[in-house]
């Protein structure tokens, strides 16, 4: 698995038996720590896990992703947001980039059991950065790969690739497209779905503190009205979804997140070099 | 009503005046503001009681609490027993003490305060929260020994852990249930930790009291969602013969204006809990970020806008306004509070509304406020604020602090469809807290709306009398 990219998996049997496709969880790694949310990328109702899949980021996640076998995480709080809407809706195309592949996963499974024809596009920056692929092709009756440095299939963005296959396959237009990764890939792949009409729903990543509903941090624009990201998403209607807002309020503790950074850099400076 | 009961002849007291952090000083830190009575001035305080014949004061007070009895016993220096007499009543003295609205409750109804200033019943009972937990060793906190697991048959679940999900919850404990208290956030407290900041109310005083009802045998459950985590119809088919549903009002409202989705503009909920819960203001230490301008807006009129503004005080901020859309008088705010908020230097902007908010690359800039005046009375019986055309003007600010009210949050009602609401989203619950689905009794902001501390545990109480009577009889 790639470096940067650690999945964690935690001892949650109410969480694992509660857990729909598309839900996240609320983390806190330490007394001190931010509340973080996750999304459940897997969840084993039997074994009572789920699997977190962190990228390294700032503090929090690299907190996270150091944690050893055995460890306990503080706080661990869901499965929270609305569900995926899993229907037979005829052909799905559902694309991952980056991190935003492993909430994938759930939906691909949900979705091919529940009668459609799955069209996975998964999109990292190179091939080390592709995750959960044997569990993606199992579910998929296409699975296609697109990395940014072409080291394996497409070279190029997932939205340029989703360009081209509609265009090389006009009769077979996808009755939903599902896109979940960084803000601009999935604004990328709207702007492709656009304009053939083909709902597109994307997974929303605002800055939350309680994942509850209860302070609106979270505060997301859709179809010009407010909605809180936690509890009336975190899945919108991405042709409604006003990108250019998240994008800014992804950025409100750029600052912030700096200090916390390299404070946290300094302390673990000798552990992460090795 | 005529003060019968005066007795005349008596040497006059003046009301003690608590001893303060100045406020130079305290607007630099976060600790609590107020420093608590001294003996010798709790005693001094007890000699203005007149021992009235009928004691007006206890009417004033939503849980009752035998007010005159307790103050005879701080005469006698029984300080043990006279915080046993408001535990009677009351097991959160030292929060009650500390934010209850006093002069809306029992000091408005103290027949001292007729003529003269009425007796300081919050602060007596905040020196003998105090007094308990510096001599915890003799008081019923450390002592009280109701671990008696093997009674414990019937289950009962309560929600929340805010003060009426507590209180509900080690009223059923000391009646020898098996209680679950079920809490989504990470730890308990509900608006006593996430809202209420640590110089109005330290965070030891509200674990001291949770500690309290943890010692009484309540099992809690923190990071709980109930409509999420569990529904209230599993927790009844899995043994719970019983539910207080005590959620509170926890939706913040926003003003539906343009530009309120800017960087640096934040609900009071999210600045609060940011701050408090989370512990912003010792960022970096801890994780949490809270930003900081050297101007803030603060939006609106009660103790949350007053708490809001003497937090953003407390984080640098040089200027900070308060925007409220009508007069003082019709303030919601604690009388102590406003002044407090004065003395900090909070800039009050009364007759003003925001219209819009003004922003540069995504952060906000400026807030364009309309003048009002009072029209005609509402109904809440205030004077209605009208806008007068053409008075806006631009207040420049770094951040925006929206406190202009809290609803019912539907997490948990989503659910529980079968649970009556009214149309605010509030459960509808009767005078004891029972809703309309069988064992399920409700209490506290989610029935009520945004209340008070000790209204949501008196009905805390409340609710676990009917509890019992329920779970003994199953009549419904
Ligand atoms: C519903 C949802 C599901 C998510 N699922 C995953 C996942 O499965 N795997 C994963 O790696 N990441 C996921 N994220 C993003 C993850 O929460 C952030 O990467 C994480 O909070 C970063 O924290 P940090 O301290 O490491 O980084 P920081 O240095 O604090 O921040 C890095 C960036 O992360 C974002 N961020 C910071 N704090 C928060 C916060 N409290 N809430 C949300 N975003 C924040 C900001 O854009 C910020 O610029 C999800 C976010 C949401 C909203
Ligand atoms: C900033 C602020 C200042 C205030 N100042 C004063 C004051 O000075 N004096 C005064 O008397 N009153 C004051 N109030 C009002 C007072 O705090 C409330 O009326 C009181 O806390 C209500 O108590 P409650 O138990 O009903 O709800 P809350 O205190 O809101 O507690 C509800 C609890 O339920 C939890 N919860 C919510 N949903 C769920 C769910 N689905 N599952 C599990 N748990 C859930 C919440 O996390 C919370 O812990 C203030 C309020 C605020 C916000
Ligand atoms: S609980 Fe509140 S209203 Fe009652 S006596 Fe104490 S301070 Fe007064
Ligand atoms: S507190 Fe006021 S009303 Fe109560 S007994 Fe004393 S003087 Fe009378
Ligand atoms: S994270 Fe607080 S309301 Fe969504």
């Amino acid at each position: 698995m790639c470096a940067d990219t650690v999945s964690l998996i935690i001892f949650s049997p109410v969480i694992a038996s509660k857990a729909k496709a598309g839900q996240f969880v609320v983390v806190r790694a330490s007394e001190e720590g931010e509340r973080i949310p996750l999304t459940i990328a897997e969840s084993d109702a039997a074994a009572g896990t789920i699997n977190l899949t962190i990228l390294k980021r700032g503090k929090t996640s690299s907190l996270l992703c150091s944690l050893n076998k055995g460890d306990y995480i503080t706080d661990v709080a869901g499965p929270l947001g609305i569900p995926s809407e899993i229907e037979k809706f005829g052909t799905v195309c559902i694309i991952g980039g980056g991190v935003g592949i492993a909430p994938t996963v759930p939906i691909i499974k949900a979705m091919k059991e529940a009668g459609n024809y799955v069209i996975s596009i998964i999109g990292a920056r190179n091939c080390s950065g592709l995750i959960f692929e044997d569990t993606i092709k199992k579910y998929s009756d296409q699975y296609h790969v697109c990395t940014d440095d072409g080291s394996m299939g497409y070279k190029g963005f997932v939205s340029g690739f989703l360009s081209q296959y509609l265009k090389e396959n006009p009769g077979k237009k996808p009755d939903r497209v599902v896109a979940i990764g960084p803000v601009l890939m999935m604004k990328a792949v709207c702007d492709v779905t656009g304009p053939g009409g083909i709902k597109t729903i994307v997974s929303l990543n605002p800055i939350m503190v309680d994942g509850t509903g209860m302070c609106g941090s979270c505060r997301v624009e859709v179809d010009g009205k407010t909605r809180f990201g936690c509890v009336d998403g975190p899945e919108f209607d991405g042709h409604l979804v006003d990108f250019g807002l998240l994008n800014s309020r992804l950025n409100i503790y750029c600052d912030e997140e700096k200090v916390s950074n390299e404070k946290y850099m300094e302390k673990h400076e000798c552990k992460m070099k090795i | 009503m005529q003060n019968e009961n005066l007795k005349p002849a008596r040497k006059k007291i003046p009301r003690n005046k608590i001893a303060e952090q100045q406020p130079a000083s305290r607007i630099k830190n976060f600790s609590e503001v107020e420093l608590g009575f001294t003996t010798e001035q709790a005693l001094l305080e007890s000699e203005r009681c007149l021992m009235c014949k009928k004691p007006k004061c206890t009417d004033g007070c939503p849980v009752e609490i035998d007010i005159k009895g307790f103050i005879e016993l701080i005469k006698e220096k029984r300080f043990s027993e006279a915080l046993e007499k408001i535990r009677e009543k009351n097991t959160m003295p030292g929060i009650c003490g500390r934010v209850c609205p006093q002069e809306d409750q029992c000091e408005k109804t103290c027949i001292l305060g007729i003529k003269n200033e009425p007796v300081a019943i919050g602060k007596l009972e905040r020196f003998l929260a105090d007094y308990g937990i510096k001599n915890s060793k003799n008081n019923s906190q450390g002592d009280t020994g109701l671990k008696n697991n093997n009674s414990k048959k019937i289950k009962a679940a309560v929600i929340g852990a805010g003060p009426a999900g507590l209180t509900c919850a080690g009223e059923l404990a000391k009646m020898g249930y098996a209680v679950t208290l079920f809490e989504a956030l990470h730890k308990e407290g509900g608006v006593l930790v996430y809202g209420i900041p640590e110089f109005r109310l330290p965070k030891s005083i509200v674990e001291g009291e949770v500690e309290y009802v943890k010692s009484l045998g309540v099992e809690i459950k923190l990071n709980s969602i109930v409509g999420k985590t569990y529904t209230i119809d599993e927790i009844l088919e899995s043994g719970y013969s019983s539910i207080f549903i005590a959620t509170g009002a926890g939706l913040p409202y926003f003003l539906g204006i343009p530009g309120e989705n800017l960087n640096g503009v934040y609900s009071a909920n999210e600045y609060l809990t940011r701050v408090n819960l989370m512990k912003g203001y010792l960022f970096p230490a801890w994780d949490t970020p809270v930003k900081k301008a050297s101007i803030v807006s603060v939006i609106g009129g009660g103790n949350v806008a007053l708490d809001s503004a003497r937090t953003a005080k407390r984080l640098g901020a040089e200027k900070v306004y308060l925007i409220y859309r009508r007069s003082e008088v019709e303030m919601p705010g604690r009388i102590e509070e406003i002044k407090h908020a004065r003395e900090e230097g909070i800039e009050m902007v009364f007759l003003t509304n925001p219209v819009e908010i003004k922003g540069e690359n995504g952060w906000i800039k400026k807030i364009t406020c309309i003048r009002m005046e009072l029209g005609e009375p509402d109904e809440s019986g205030r004077r209605r604020p009208v806008k007068i055309p053409g008075s806006e003007y631009d207040i420049d600010t770094g951040i925006a602090v929206i406190a202009i009210g809290q609803g019912a949050n539907p997490v948990l009602t989503q659910t529980s469809p079968d649970i009556g609401l009214n149309k605010w989203g509030n459960i509808i619950a009767d005078d004891i807290g029972k809703t309309n689905k069988k064992g399920v009794f409700a209490g506290g902001d989610i029935v009520t709306g945004a209340a008070t501390v000790i209204l949501a545990m008196g009905a805390g109480k409340v609710a676990a009398r009917a509890m019992d009577n329920y779970m003994k009889t199953g009549v419904w």
